[in-house]
């Protein structure tokens, strides 16, 4: 039994201490805007924020996540307009979706520590994040324009 | 073809209903069930026999409903299907919503794929817009008693163009009883708008299900939850296809907590593989630690000592042997002219195994209620999933409901029902709903994989300098004939059945009056890696292997090799085009060519050192419905390690009508990396039977640090709607390989392109 803080708010999960947080979130909690992609940490699917950090959910154990205060893509602004979600929506980013909450978290916590970053800085910064869709033009664009909403 | 025309009709042999049961209830559009009924919608629906393929319903508030039988796998189809019909409609676009139904009989054939969506229902959508516009101006007309013919429609408004009254949308459908038919004369009849007159087809309008996919609601196949359900995790089979357990030991997983049984599948009459072992738990979890402790003995089944070289070794032994495969192209005397060729050139050419890579594994919740089989997935062959669990589970397809979800994309993986046969055959042994999820490992190994090719070009080239003859043998898996035999082609020579769906592309624009193409099934590769459709298909290798070749020809005899494609495009004879898809023929694919170069300066613009352009044209998706591209692509080429970076992609398409181009230029802002990425970064392979590639450390696409600038020119000149979602794939990978060609003096006839090879090409040289 777990105690998680997510979003602002407490859940409890009846899960052992090992299972991955991604299932937690998603197949326990039900918000299931966090997605699988590889289980590896290899592809960004399940980016979430642990204490504001973009970390892959899917690499984190159940047990060393209580206490810290977790961010989905749910609670990534209470109207969903984070200037992230702003641009992703102004460029129209999303094609499937799937990878997207991902993209925006990782950007979210990217921009958060860097709110003025250079093209390659974004490129580094979101490299970790896969698209099949291959939307990488469109998420460039997208991180670059939510820099500017967060500087307006 | 003969499926495509079909379908471009659009309007069958049946009259089209517009109707309410009683006064103020909206309206509804569809087919009518039988040819002629009596009665008309008012009637059947008042009966509750209206049970017709519906495709638009209108509510009292004037909201407008588009059904979308389609699959939503990033392309935004709604939308841009709505827009047809909204556009003839005169609809409020606030007003307009979409919803992609359960599988029903009524629905007819769903499937998404080939680009077809767009190209195959724009007249049919339009002219349903039409129809249900003219109800409601004659409904409207009737409210004001004025003559119909005095009153038009706009943004959900009727009005009286003689007194300026009006009635909206919402008061006609709030008021009145709507009761009309129209036969398949009127409806063939109708007059729709022309290009330059639209008000919401060519609109950047946004994607309709974009906001979901922001806030992370959107659900998708693997989101759902139905009461009482257990997950289902595969235990891996040591080959990808033919393996059978024998027996699964699940002593060790009966520790585990939260351990809910094993599924030991040992055949499966539908073929989708021949035998499974599903793990299941109360939580994936549990399922996954259940695997990982099941102990299964296999039958490692005929192909576990079936590799790579294997695969390749038949596809090269069957183009040497004349007698295999049959004639898809046959024009003059191809034999005759190569023999007074004055120069020859010949090319072999391969493509690798490809991985769809969906970002969602394969995964569905199969649930089974009072006799009623429910599948909650995203799929692109809906009634291929409902027959196949059928046919699995021994029961009635009319039995089997699938509930479309939003698919984490699809490039043709979901039109293989895989995951819905197994969660169902799991789901059925352990009598409760089983959620399947594969793990990415298996989400890779058993893949329907795009099948690895080996093709041979030949062409005999006149002392003018002229391509005289072309010869060309694919060799191939044949998906279509796993998948769905049915769509098989007769040969030209009609001896015996051909797979178009791996051959065509060779079908080219170019004026070449001696032409012979053969088409090989390549049954090794058949057996041990059952090809599915993958994301541009055929044209993916037919046209790697044409315009690689056309720049090696071009080359050989020192020509240039645009200026050598510009003269065989002389749009004549076959190449002239019909209406409406091909109208202008090759004119459209020379002016692709020109605006593709023009733009990125080809042949003029400096270049720095070890860096060049290459460039390549495609008539993709099919010869009958093409969209005319070409790209020009600018690579570095290290010239110590030969590591080739990609600069930049300059893709010119005419697409006729862009429906909607915000998501036309989406479509091939992806297509365009997609193509470099299967070309550059990727690669699958098989030793004993089954993928060495596991996880996205060893199948390594195409990531946001390595993508090239890409800029989009979209052709319109008001022809009509050709699909955009998968021709420029088909186009990257030869004009990558010519521009690398033209930087390194390394031409690489094989995928992935990589520094080893180019080394090797060089050395060669």
């Amino acid at each position: 039994m777990a105690v998680l803080n997510i979003n602002g708010l407490s859940y409890v999960a009846d899960a052992p201490a090992d299972t991955r947080l991604l299932w937690v979130i998603r197949e326990h909690l039900r918000l299931t805007g966090t997605k699988f992609g590889c289980g590896m940490g290899l592809c960004g699917a399940c980016t979430v924020h642990l204490d504001g950090e973009a970390v892959r959910s899917c690499q984190i154990e159940l047990a060393d996540a209580e206490g810290s205060r977790i961010t989905t893509i749910e609670g990534l602004d209470p109207k969903g307009q984070h200037p992230v979600q702003q641009a992703w929506s102004e460029l129209q980013v999303p094609q499937c979706g799937y990878c997207q909450s991902g993209q925006m978290m990782n950007a979210a916590a990217f921009l958060d520590s860097n709110p003025t970053p250079s093209d390659s800085e974004i490129l580094d910064a979101m490299q970790g994040n896969l698209c099949r869709c291959i939307t990488y033009v469109r998420i460039k664009k997208g991180v670059r324009r939510a820099s500017e909403i967060m500087g307006a | 073809m003969t499926k495509f025309d079909k379908n471009l009709k659009g309007i069958t042999r049946r009259e089209m209903l517009v109707g309410s049961a009683v006064a103020g209830t909206g309206l509804v559009v569809g087919y009518s069930g039988l040819s002629s009924v009596g009665g008309g919608a008012r009637e059947a629906l008042a009966a509750g026999t209206f049970d017709h393929q519906v495709f638009l319903t209108m509510d009292a508030s004037g909201t407008a409903t588009v059904h979308i039988t389609k699959a939503e796998i990033g392309q935004h189809v709604g939308t841009a299907l709505a827009q047809a019909v909204a556009e003839e409609l005169e609809v409020d676009w606030n007003d307009v919503r979409i919803d992609y139904p359960d599988t029903a009989e009524k629905w007819g054939f769903m499937i998404t794929g080939g680009s077809w969506s767009v190209n195959w229902t724009f007249d049919r959508n339009s002219r349903i817009g039409a129809s249900a516009r003219i109800a409601l101006v004659e409904a409207g007309a009737k409210l004001m008693g004025v003559p119909a013919a005095q009153c038009s429609a706009s943004n959900s408004v009727v009005s009286d163009n003689v007194s300026g009254a009006s009635k909206t949308y919402s008061e006609i459908l709030s008021t009145t009883t709507i009761d009309r038919t129209f036969t398949e004369e009127e409806m063939k009849g109708l007059t729709l708008k022309k290009f330059g007159e639209y008000k919401v087809v060519g609109k950047d309008i946004p994607a309709l299900d974009i906001p979901d996919k922001i806030t992370g609601v959107a659900r998708y196949g693997i989101d759902v939850f139905v009461p009482n359900m257990v997950y289902g995790r595969l235990v891996t089979n040591p080959t990808r296809f033919g393996a059978v357990p024998l027996s699964a030991d699940d002593s060790a997983a009966k520790s585990i907590d939260g351990y809910a049984g094993v599924a030991v599948i040992k055949e499966d009459p539908t073929g989708v593989n021949t035998g499974y072992v599903v793990a299941m738990g109360e939580t994936y979890w549990a399922a996954e630690k259940a695997a990982a402790a099941m102990k299964v003995t296999w039958d490692s089944g005929p192909n576990a000592n079936t590799s790579s070289a294997d695969i390749v070794q038949a596809a090269k032994d069957s183009i040497a042997d004349e007698a295999q495969g049959f004639t898809w192209v046959l024009e003059g005397d191809p034999e005759g002219a190569m023999s007074k060729a004055d120069t020859i050139v010949e090319a072999e050419y391969e493509t690798s195994l490809g991985y769809h890579g969906l970002m969602e594994p394969i995964n569905c919740v199969a649930a089974e209620s009072n006799g009623i089989w429910h599948l909650y997935t995203g799929s692109q062959f809906q009634g291929r999933f409902t027959a196949m669990t059928a046919a699995a589970l021994g029961v009635d397809a009319k039995n089997v409901v699938l509930h479309q979800q939003y698919c984490g994309t699809g490039f043709g993986r979901r039109l293989e029902p895989d995951g819905a046969v197994i969660s169902a055959l799991a789901a059925q042994q352990i009598g409760r709903p089983v959620k399947l999820i594969y793990t990415r490992e298996h989400d890779l190994s058993f893949d329907f994989h795009q099948t690895h090719t080996v093709q041979k070009v030949k062409a005999g080239v006149n002392a003018a300098g002229k391509i005289d003859s072309m010869s060309h043998v694919v060799a191939s898996g044949w998906a279509t004939k796993r998948m769905a035999p049915g769509f098989l082609a007769e040969s030209v020579d009609k001896k015996g059945k051909i797979d178009q769906f791996s051959t065509n592309g060779s079908d080219h624009w170019y004026d070449i009056p001696n032409h012979y193409v053969r088409s090989v099934e390549n049954t090794t590769a058949m057996a041990a890696t059952p090809p599915g459709q993958l994301r541009a298909v055929a044209p993916t290798w037919t046209w790697w292997a044409n315009e690689s070749f056309i720049d090696e020809v071009a080359h050989k005899i020192g020509k240039d090799p645009l200026d050598m494609r510009l003269s065989m495009l002389s749009a004549t004879g076959k190449n002239a085009g019909t209406p409406p898809n091909t109208v202008g023929g090759a004119n459209r694919l020379r002016n692709a060519l020109v605006v593709a170069a023009g733009k990125a300066g080809y042949g003029v613009k400096p270049m720095p050192a070890n860096t060049a352009m290459g460039i390549a044209a495609v008539a993709s998706q099919e010869r009958g419905s093409p969209s005319w591209t070409s790209v020009v692509a600018e690579v570095h080429v290290d010239p110590s390690s030969g590591e080739p970076t990609l600069k930049k992609i300059t893709v010119a398409m005419d697409v006729g009508t862009a429906v909607n181009p915000n998501g036309v230029l989406a479509q091939i802002e992806g297509s365009a990396l997609f193509g470099s990425s299967r070309v550059l970064h990727e690669n699958v392979t098989m030793t004993n039977g089954s993928i060495d590639q596991q996880n996205f450390d060893t199948w390594t696409p195409i990531r946001i640090h390595q993508a090239p600038e890409v800029d989009v020119t979209i052709i319109q000149n008001g022809h009509y709607p050709a699909g955009c979602g998968e021709p420029v794939v088909t186009c990257v990978g030869p004009a990558i390989a010519n521009a690398i060609f033209n930087a390194s003096g390394a031409r690489v006839r094989s995928w992935p392109i990589t520094a080893e090879k180019i080394k090797a090409a060089q050395k060669g040289a």
